[in-house]
């Protein structure tokens, strides 16, 4: 029986070819040492296998049954002999028994480890053949003749004569009435269309599904008004169109060199900052050119923008950058102003902080840091006078008054009244006599007048240099400046909080205190040229008093961070400040009291402002070492606003420790200006 | 008291909604309502004031006009969106359970949503129709081309092909093709109708790939697809009742089976009209409109504008000679050309093509052996048997004609010879600072030369070579560099130079002339114009320097391509003088 079944499983699956043939060998030889485990075991189990080969029943060796064998990974034995022991799993060895075995044992090879009773096997050659066979796709029969002659056990052959010798009933060649009457029934319903075709259905759901177009729109232009329709309808703009670049052949410099490559690929991450989005590229011939990888991306993305971009009216701008320049008369209609450097006036020895100019023109009057004060003929640029006066000289101011050859100097705390004795003798000897006769002090100076300042004498060595009248300030002195009479004139001092501003009358020898009440810290006081006002510059606004009715007539708001120095037109309705935060700042004091006009001139602060008294120039100078010189025409007619047209730019002091220039004047009567500067020059431009 | 005024309930951040108040109120899903948005042509809007039109948030939402969205709310599009949904999810839940019986129902009866008086709405009128033609034809052109892919139903495909086809027939019978340009994404085609000027793109052979999910999303586009193709098909049927022609287009004789035939071919086109070789069919004879041509030239007369009418009669009588530019003249295509475009920009203009049989089974008029044959257009680099009574050229012929509206000398074009650059017609309409090829300024001013290398070799003749040695060569090119610097740098003249025209004028007793520093000069104004930037208004001095550096860059740009152009040139000199040097040794030798 078992060779027999060895045949008929032939071909079934390898495991089964696997428990067949572990019968083989089980029979012939009985001291397998599969066995011999078994029998280890039980001494009963020969007998159990010989009762087996009677049995008809599937040929399973184990006591479990065709179960899952996993359900066994657990135990140490699979299922149980007929006395209730446990079947102990054989042994298996570890990794290393199991290479000793394949190394020792010339069948391993051929060894398979039955999955249902957990034994080792040894496959024989016949089993080895046919597995090899089954693993080569042939035929497992290696007996069965694959090539051999077809018998064919059914003729195909139609034969004349039938088999079997009766006649074919009569229902075989008449047609059925019952069929007849269905296809009666199938025609009818077709010819009445209720019925299809499966051909006429397919075309009837194309059609159905085919687009029919019709005349949509009646002309051209011409729209309906009912109909409604989004609001404020933005159009997509169109996308740009190709330029030279994107041709299959471009001419050949739009084609990218290396450094062009290299910067598109280093902008790999960051695509939108190139300039293209693609790559020029030149082919020889039309049948080169490759579709284009991002074609349908491209498309894509103009879909998205198409109804995710937000969209908005932008005005384009169809000007050109000259059309937001503001259209000003050229600087050449506008001559005479100063153009080229013609004269340096050196001879300081530290940075000169003031200039002045004689009322007539001819001598220029200097203070520096070097203690001193010089006196310049301008015209040949010569020394006429150095007048030490011991101490740091912030400002000095020639007398206005034609009649008068005296300055006013200031030197640390003290201001003084010097004759410097240059120019016409007469005037010369006249200032001295007036000023060597103090006026009977008729009122009784106050008390806080006199602890502010006290009007003292010159030392003879001092008379000696000119120094006339001395006056003792409490506090360091800042600027001093001239009434246009020259009887008074003022003095700051801009750590005095409210006793900060002070007038002197020469005439009378008194000093007055115009202000009751700190304003803030004053910068720059300067007197109205034709009316009794007072324009006192706080750090951000500018107030104008009222000398003979003593009130405030006016507040100008600078909007500036901190002011430096002003100056006014000679007409008095116009004032010039310039800032230490850039700014020069124009107020038309008829117009507002903003500023008419803010000029950025300037690259840093402005250190000082002048006007001309003649000509319509103003300058002004700054710590970047320009001295830039502009055009301010102011107009008799109210109705027209001033004239303000930057000219020039005179850039010709040295850079000293950030400081560029410190202070402006223009010449009385000529169109020249100067300026001073910190590399210890004073210039001269024509 | 009176009631307090809310925030945001009038003014801009009343205007606007944002997308997810938008579906909320329409009670859409995102999918659903980008549908919407697109077919019924909705789209964000940039508000003047993002935070309060935000109502007081900060960052950047999608926000729609409130006004949009209402008028959404009653299209009856929505409520087909929403049957359509219900009517799917019965579908699925009938597949889900397994009834053949519903689903062969339900998936007979899915609902069509028709949107052809969205058409309509968006496009009032068909010159606004026209306006918006870009778009849909190079999506059209795109979609034509795609293989059967899943996200993309098979007939929208096929209805893309057909609609694209009649648009270009209708492009053919009306002439109206003006500019062409092979660009390396496609071949842009730029026709004029009812003065519009529609411009799109055919995509090269195979443009479809793959594309990653996250980047393409197939089901978006083909809704823009879907719509597009609408609007296409009504303007093909306004455009050809305006021509007289049938539409569907019908080419030669026909029987009344083929038209049935036809009309069943499911958006299919029949291989005859693809081939776009055959003149469609009339319903009736055309009759000259000279009226309606003039109509434009007698405004401009009439307002005694005398040069614009002057301007638009010669840009006129252009055109009229440029539909008629290849009359006359009979073209074979090479099986290696691109048919299509090629067939479209010949027939455009009147020429007669045709092809080998085996590139295209139909609508070859007449085979290669035709004797009458006068351009033959071949992409190879030599042909094997060649006919003496035609012209062999390369494609780019065609489209350089079209784009300088005239016939071209054929040869630059022949056979085999390295082509002149093909140059994009559409700059002209750029904007006017930019970089001018020689090639292009050569096309308006003929005294131009375009290849100056080609010129100095023509100077040098094979005799005259051996003469020129090395070192008499580079002055030359040193001269060159010099002239271009004095035309940069504004003829600026050293003080050396001026003494030493003094020393050669003394001579002269005619007087000599007033020299002007021009670099001082220069520096005086460069100062002058500083002073002028410096009085700009406040509001208007970022909007200035932005301008100005705009045109700074591209001033650097124009530069940069002129000194690469430079480079170009003086390297293919060298090159070719090395060359004939060569050829010469070569020779000599033998």
């Amino acid at each position: 029986m078992d060779d027999e079944n060895i045949s008929d499983d032939q071909s079934t699956e390898i495991m089964d070819v696997a428990n067949t043939s572990d019968n083989q060998p089980t029979e012939k030889m009985d001291s397998t040492t599969v066995n011999e485990q078994m029998t280890v075991n039980n001494k009963d189990y020969k007998e159990y296998e010989d009762e087996m080969d009677t049995s008809d029943e599937e040929d399973i060796r184990n006591t479990v049954g065709n179960i899952p064998m996993n359900w066994y990974d657990e135990y140490s034995h699979i299922g149980y002999d007929w006395d209730g022991a446990k079947i102990v799993k054989p042994e298996r060895g570890d990794q290393l028994d199991n290479f000793m075995e394949k190394m020792e044992n010339p069948d391993f090879w051929r060894t398979v480890r039955d999955l249902q009773t957990g034994q080792d096997v040894v496959l024989s050659d016949k089993d080895v053949e046919l597995i090899q066979r089954i693993e080569s796709s042939k035929i497992p029969d290696s007996t069965y003749e694959e090539y051999g002659p077809w018998i064919e056990w059914f003729t195909s052959e139609v034969m004349d004569m039938p088999i079997r010798n009766g006649a074919d009933h009569k229902r075989s060649f008449i047609a059925s009435r019952s069929e007849a009457s269905r296809v009666e029934r199938y025609a009818r319903l077709i010819r009445a269309g209720l019925l299809k075709t499966r051909e006429q259905k397919r075309r009837e759901r194309e059609k159905k599904r085919q687009r029919s177009f019709f005349m949509m729109w009646s002309t051209d232009d011409a729209e309906d008004e009912n109909m409604r329709r989004i609001t404020d309808h933005i159009p997509a703009p169109k996308r740009n169109l190709p330029s030279h670049a994107e041709s299959y052949n471009p001419p050949p410099e739009f084609l990218f060199n290396d450094r062009e490559m290299r910067i598109w690929n280093k902008q790999e991450e960051t695509p939108w900052k190139r300039k293209l989005h693609y790559v020029p590229q030149k082919y020889d011939s039309l049948r080169q050119v490759p579709a284009y990888p991002k074609f349908i991306k491209e498309r894509f993305t103009r879909c998205l923008d198409l109804y995710l971009c937000p969209r908005a009216r932008k005005m384009r701008l169809t000007i050109e950058p000259e059309d937001l320049l503001p259209k000003l008369p050229s600087p050449k209609d506008l001559q005479p102003f100063p153009t080229i450097q013609s004269l340096v006036y050196n001879g300081h020895t530290d940075m000169v902080r003031c200039i002045s100019i004689d009322p007539l023109g001819q001598y220029l009057l200097s203070g520096s840091d070097d203690m001193t004060v010089k006196i310049w003929e301008i015209s040949t640029a010569r020394c006429m006078k150095t007048i030490p006066v011991g101490g740091i000289v912030r400002g000095v101011e020639w007398n206005p008054n034609k009649a008068l050859s005296m300055i006013a100097v200031i030197a640390d705390r003290k201001l003084l009244i010097i004759n410097p004795g240059i120019g016409d003798h007469l005037v010369v000897s006249k200032t001295d006599s007036i000023l060597s006769t103090p006026p009977i002090q008729t009122s009784i100076v106050s008390d806080k007048i006199k602890a502010i300042v006290q009007w003292d004498d010159p030392t003879t060595e001092e008379y000696e240099n000119g120094i006339r009248i001395v006056l003792n300030h409490f506090k360091e002195l800042k600027q001093v400046t001239w009434h246009g009479r020259g009887d008074y004139c003022a003095t700051v001092m801009p750590d005095g909080a409210n006793r900060s501003v002070l007038i002197h009358q020469m005439s009378t020898r008194r000093s007055q205190l115009p202000f009751a009440k700190s304003k803030g810290l004053v910068q720059s006081v300067l007197f109205h040229p034709i009316r009794p006002f007072l324009f006192v510059a706080t750090q951000k606004n500018i107030r104008i008093y009222d000398l003979v009715k003593q009130e405030l007539f006016k507040k100008l708001m600078s909007y500036a961070k901190w002011i430096s120095s002003m100056a006014i037109h000679p007409g008095g309705d116009n004032l010039i400040v310039g800032t230490y935060d850039r700014k020069m700042l124009w107020f038309d004091l008829d117009l507002s009291t903003k500023p008419y006009k803010t000029l950025r001139l300037h690259s840093t602060a402005i250190r000082s402002v002048a006007f001309h008294k003649r000509y319509p120039l103003f300058a002004s100078g700054s710590d970047d070492r320009a001295l830039i010189v502009s055009h301010g025409m102011v107009y008799n007619d109210l109705l027209q606003n001033p004239l303000v047209v930057p000219l020039k730019m005179l850039k010709e002091h040295e850079d000293l420790a950030d400081f560029g220039i410190f202070g402006v004047t223009f010449h009385p009567t000529e169109p020249w200006v100067f300026s001073c500067g910190a590399d210890k020059t004073i210039r001269l431009f024509t | 008291m009176p009631m307090q005024k809310k925030k945001f309930q009038s003014g801009e951040g009343a205007r606007y909604v944002t997308r997810r108040a938008a579906l909320n109120k329409l009670q859409l899903s995102l999918k659903d309502f980008r549908t919407l948005c697109i077919i019924k042509g909705i789209y964000p809007r940039e508000p003047a004031h993002r935070r309060r039109a935000q109502k007081g948030k900060s960052g950047i939402q999608i926000l729609y006009l409130k006004k949009d969205i209402l008028f959404l709310l009653h299209e009856p599009m929505i409520w087909k969106l929403r049957d359509l949904q219900v009517h799917l999810n019965r579908l699925r839940r009938a597949k889900g359970m397994n009834q053949k019986d519903l689903i062969k129902r339900y998936a007979n009866t899915v609902p069509r949503i028709t949107i052809d008086h969205i058409v309509k709405e968006r496009y009032p009128t068909f010159i606004d129709a026209l306006r918006d033609m870009d778009d849909a034809l190079t999506i059209c052109c795109l979609f034509a081309t795609f293989p059967k892919l899943k996200s993309i139903p098979t007939h929208l495909i096929a209805l893309c092909r057909r609609l694209t086809i009649e648009f270009m027939h209708v492009c053919i019978a009306a002439r109206a093709l003006r500019k062409v340009f092979i660009s390396i994404k496609g071949i842009y085609f730029q026709v004029e109708i009812k003065g519009q000027a529609i411009t799109w793109v055919i995509p090269h052979n195979y443009p479809h790939e793959p594309q990653k999910k996250q980047e393409v999303d197939f089901y978006t586009m083909s809704t823009f697809a879907d719509f597009y193709s609408t609007a296409l098909g009504f303007v093909n049927f306004r455009l050809y009742h305006n021509l007289n022609l049938y539409y569907p287009p019908r080419l030669g004789s026909y029987t009344a089976e083929a038209i049935e035939d036809e009309m069943l071919e499911e958006n299919e086109t029949s291989d005859r009209v693809a081939a776009l070789n055959l003149p469609l069919l009339k319903t009736a004879e055309d009759v000259e409109d000279p009226a309606e041509a003039e109509l434009n030239l007698d405004t401009f007369a009439a307002d005694g504008n005398e040069e614009k009418a002057e301007e638009a009669r010669k840009e006129y009588e252009k055109v009229r000679k440029l539909k008629n530019l290849f009359e006359g003249l009979k073209i074979f295509l090479n099986r290696e050309v691109p048919r299509e475009p090629l067939v479209f920009a010949l027939r455009c203009f009147g020429a007669k093509v045709s092809w080998d049989v085996t590139t295209f089974p139909e609508g070859a008029t007449f085979p290669e052996t035709d004797e009458t044959i006068t351009h033959q257009i071949v992409d190879r680099p030599d042909l094997e048997k060649k006919f003496i009574s035609r012209y062999y050229i390369q494609p780019q012929w065609v489209f350089d004609c079209v784009n300088a509206r005239e016939l071209l000398p054929v040869e630059k074009y022949f056979i085999g010879t390295p082509l002149p650059p093909h140059l994009s017609p559409f700059t002209v309409e750029y904007r006017t600072q930019r970089y001018v090829p020689p090639e292009e300024k050569a096309l308006t001013d003929p005294s131009v030369i375009v290849n100056r290398d080609q010129e100095l070799l023509d100077e040098i003749s094979d005799n005259e070579i051996e003469d020129i040695k090395d070192g008499e060569n580079e002055p030359e090119d040193e001269n060159m560099e010099t002239d271009d610097d004095i035309d940069e740098f504004g003829d600026e003249i050293t003080e050396e130079q001026l003494a030493e025209i003094k020393r050669k004028k003394m001579k002269v007793e005619t007087g000599t002339p007033e020299i002007v520093n021009k670099g001082k000069l220069r520096r005086e104004n460069h100062q002058m114009q500083l002073l002028k930037e410096k009085m700009i208004q406040k509001k208007y001095r970022s909007l200035y320097k932005s301008m100005k550096s705009g045109k700074i860059q591209r001033q650097k740009e124009i530069k940069l391509l002129k000194y690469k152009r430079r480079i170009h040139e003086r390297t293919s000199i060298e090159k070719k003088r090395a060359e004939i040097k060569a050829r010469r040794a070569q020779a000599a030798v033998a």
